[in-house]
């Protein structure tokens, strides 16, 4: 299929429908109202629905309703919309339904600004709504990547019925990038093809979707497959790519989502300058590349590890997690939509080499 | 001619054969009953799907015989927005009490009506959280004593009950909202009627419909089954008149 040119919003809206989900339900919030304004007249198109919800937390659990058909479902917003759908995402993740939300983050706490932030991580791999669960999330770096991502979040969601969160900056949802999408668009799911979407109790005993379990062994049977369903996950979904590693290294800068293409006009200017440092991108934020961090940072050409972020430091604590202390973590971040430039990125590894003569 | 082994009363097939939590006099057993009646006798019940509310019916699909959804507290009409959105050909149907419908769900109930959403609303009025162990909902009677509202509802403090047909009958969209009762065995053929025809409403793909019911909770009003039906007559009828609010057949006759 020939290359186009969209807007990272649209294409997100595009791209669904090519995984052949075809039901949306949101409400509009700056940096990510274009798939509404997008997907508002392009659905009809392919007969799908969409409503706009008098809420996000009517949302999210439109989203549960819908899920339990069997359909893909899904929904974007933005970080205080998303902290208003957590209610339903425990709900659905106990339930284990299947659906895919992305989340176009802005700065915050609170009603924060518009401008792009990575400050939502630990409410994504986190949990964020209550109770023992884990969501798939997934983080791209360019709209190339937010299309093919979204593909395999309804993939993913559908595999293991579970909630996958798609989280990009508000840079992924506003920038325009040439984007390719397959050439041959999903049909829709059919529902009877599953054992647990309700389709009416024809033939068949009745069929609950539920997370409440008043009996303490049935909730804990059921956390406990949840747990499990996590780990089946850990062991074969992690995705992260590796940029410039090589063994003259003597950083490695550990970055996410467009912040990480950032970190690449940096990495780039220092080779010309003589400095070799190498990038690892995780793009599934959970599972997270535990064990390949690890084996990346332990390299005996590795000095330090620095990690940069769109916000004072989050995922930080996952590298130092899975560093274990072999070699030091530093860490460098802006926020409040303010994004670290190529030329901040260079000072901050100069100052850690530095520091080690 | 009727023999010794004719059938004339039977379990409805929407319900399980399972036996209810139900507190002895409550009368939210009587409503299941007239809601699994309505699905039978419109040969619904293989294709519908009931959204269970948080409150004491939240466990109320191990007495259906049909697929149900579980709900957040008050968030039934959000789900059944979504799964009668993508298959509006089932149908959708809530149950919800006065603390999930009124109070938290507030939001949820007025949009979807609002909407026109094509599902069927069950709302059970006992003036009370019954669930929680009595605490005061946006129902509660004037004067009425509560867990939260010891020395009777203060109307000063807490405003007047909020009367939910009333109240979603001033929205303009077509839907069919009517109130009724179960405390005599008159009430419930009427309630049933009605029942039936927001049922029908929604097989006719016509509105959203709504039936209010007002009903009992004699272990939180603290008083004996047959004072707690008296009680709906003297005191919740007055103030929640029963009848049909709005109906879309009315509208066009
Ligand atoms: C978010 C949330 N808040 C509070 C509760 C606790 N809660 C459970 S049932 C209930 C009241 C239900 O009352 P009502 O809807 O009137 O139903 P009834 O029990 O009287 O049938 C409350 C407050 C909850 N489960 N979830
Ligand atoms: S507490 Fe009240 S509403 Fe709940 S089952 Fe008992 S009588 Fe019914």
């Amino acid at each position: 299929m020939a290359k186009k040119l969209m807007k990272g919003n649209e294409a997100i809206g595009e791209a669904a429908i090519c995984a052949g989900a075809k039901n949306y339900f949101a409400y509009p919030i700056t940096p990510q109202s274009e798939v509404a304004e997008y997907l508002c007249w392009r659905l009809p198109e392919v007969g799908g629905v969409f409503v706009q919800a008098e809420s996000e937390v009517a949302v999210g659990n439109m989203l549960f309703g819908a899920a339990a058909s069997g359909k893909r479902v899904f929904t974007t917003s933005s970080s205080p919309g998303i902290s208003l759908m957590q209610e339903a995402i425990s709900y659905m993740a106990g339930a284990h339904l299947p659906v895919v939300l992305i989340n176009i983050m802005r700065g915050g706490p609170g009603l924060g600004g518009i401008l792009p932030a990575q400050s939502d991580y630990f409410q994504a791999t986190k949990g964020g709504g209550h109770g023992d669960y884990r969501v798939i999330v997934l983080a791209p770096s360019s709209v190339q990547e937010a299309v093919d991502l979204m593909i395999l979040a309804f993939d993913l969601a559908d595999k293991y019925r579970i909630p996958v969160m798609v989280i990009g900056d508000g840079m992924i949802g506003q920038m325009m990038e040439s984007v390719e999408f397959p050439g041959k668009y999903r049909e829709e799911n059919n529902p009877d093809d599953y054992d647990w979407a309700l389709t009416g109790a024809k033939n068949r005993p009745a069929r609950i979707t539920k997370s409440l379990f008043l009996d303490p062994q049935k909730l804990e049977d059921n956390s406990f497959a949840l747990a499990e369903k996590a780990k089946k996950i850990k062991a074969v979904e992690v995705r992260y790519e590796l940029y410039k590693v090589t063994e003259k290294n003597r950083i490695l800068i550990a970055a996410y989502g467009t912040m990480a293409r950032i970190c690449q006009t940096a990495i780039d200017e220092l080779e010309t300058e003589g400095i070799s440092v190498g990038l690892f991108r995780p793009i599934t934020l959970f599972p997270f590349p535990e064990k390949e961090i690890y084996t990346e940072a332990a390299k005996k050409n590795i000095e330090a590890v620095l990690t940069i972020e769109m916000s004072v430091g989050q995922m930080v604590e996952d590298i130092e997690r899975c560093v274990l202390g072999k070699k030091p973590v530093a860490f460098f971040g802006r926020t409040g939509g303010i994004v670290p430039s190529p030329n901040e990125v260079k000072d901050k590894i100069r100052e850690i080499l530095k520091k080690k003569k | 001619m009727l023999s010794d082994t004719t059938t004339i009363f039977k379990r409805p097939e929407a319900l399980s054969d399972n036996i209810t939590h139900y507190c002895p006099g409550c009368t939210h057993g009587v409503i299941h009953r007239l809601v699994a009646e309505s699905i039978d006798e419109l040969g619904l019940r293989e294709r519908a799907v009931g959204v269970a509310p948080v409150g004491c019916s939240v466990l109320i699909y191990n007495y259906f015989n049909c697929d149900f959804l579980e709900a957040p507290h008050g968030r039934a009409p959000a789900l059944a927005t979504g799964f009668k959105r993508v298959r509006p050909d089932m149908i959708v149907f809530t149950y919800q009490g006065d603390g999930d419908l009124a109070s938290i769900g507030m939001g949820e109930i007025v949009h979807a009506a609002n909407r026109g959403e094509k599902f069927t609303v069950i709302f059970v009025n006992n003036a009370i959280y019954g669930m929680t162990g009595g605490q005061m909902a946006p129902t509660t009677m004037p004067g009425q004593r509560t867990t939260t509202s010891p020395m009777g509802r203060d109307v000063n403090l807490a405003g007047y009950p909020i009367r939910m047909a009333e109240l979603l009958s001033t929205l303009r969209t077509p839907a069919f909202i009517a109130r009724a009762a179960v405390h005599t065995p008159m009430h419930i053929v009427s309630a049933k009627k009605v029942i039936k025809k927001a049922f029908r409403l929604q097989k006719e793909n016509k509105c959203f419909s709504l039936v209010e019911v007002l009903s009992t909770c004699p272990t939180n009003w603290g008083i004996a089954p047959f004072a707690a039906t008296q009680w709906v007559a003297s005191d919740m009828k007055p103030y929640y008149p029963l009848g049909i609010y709005k109906d879309p057949e009315r509208e066009e006759a």
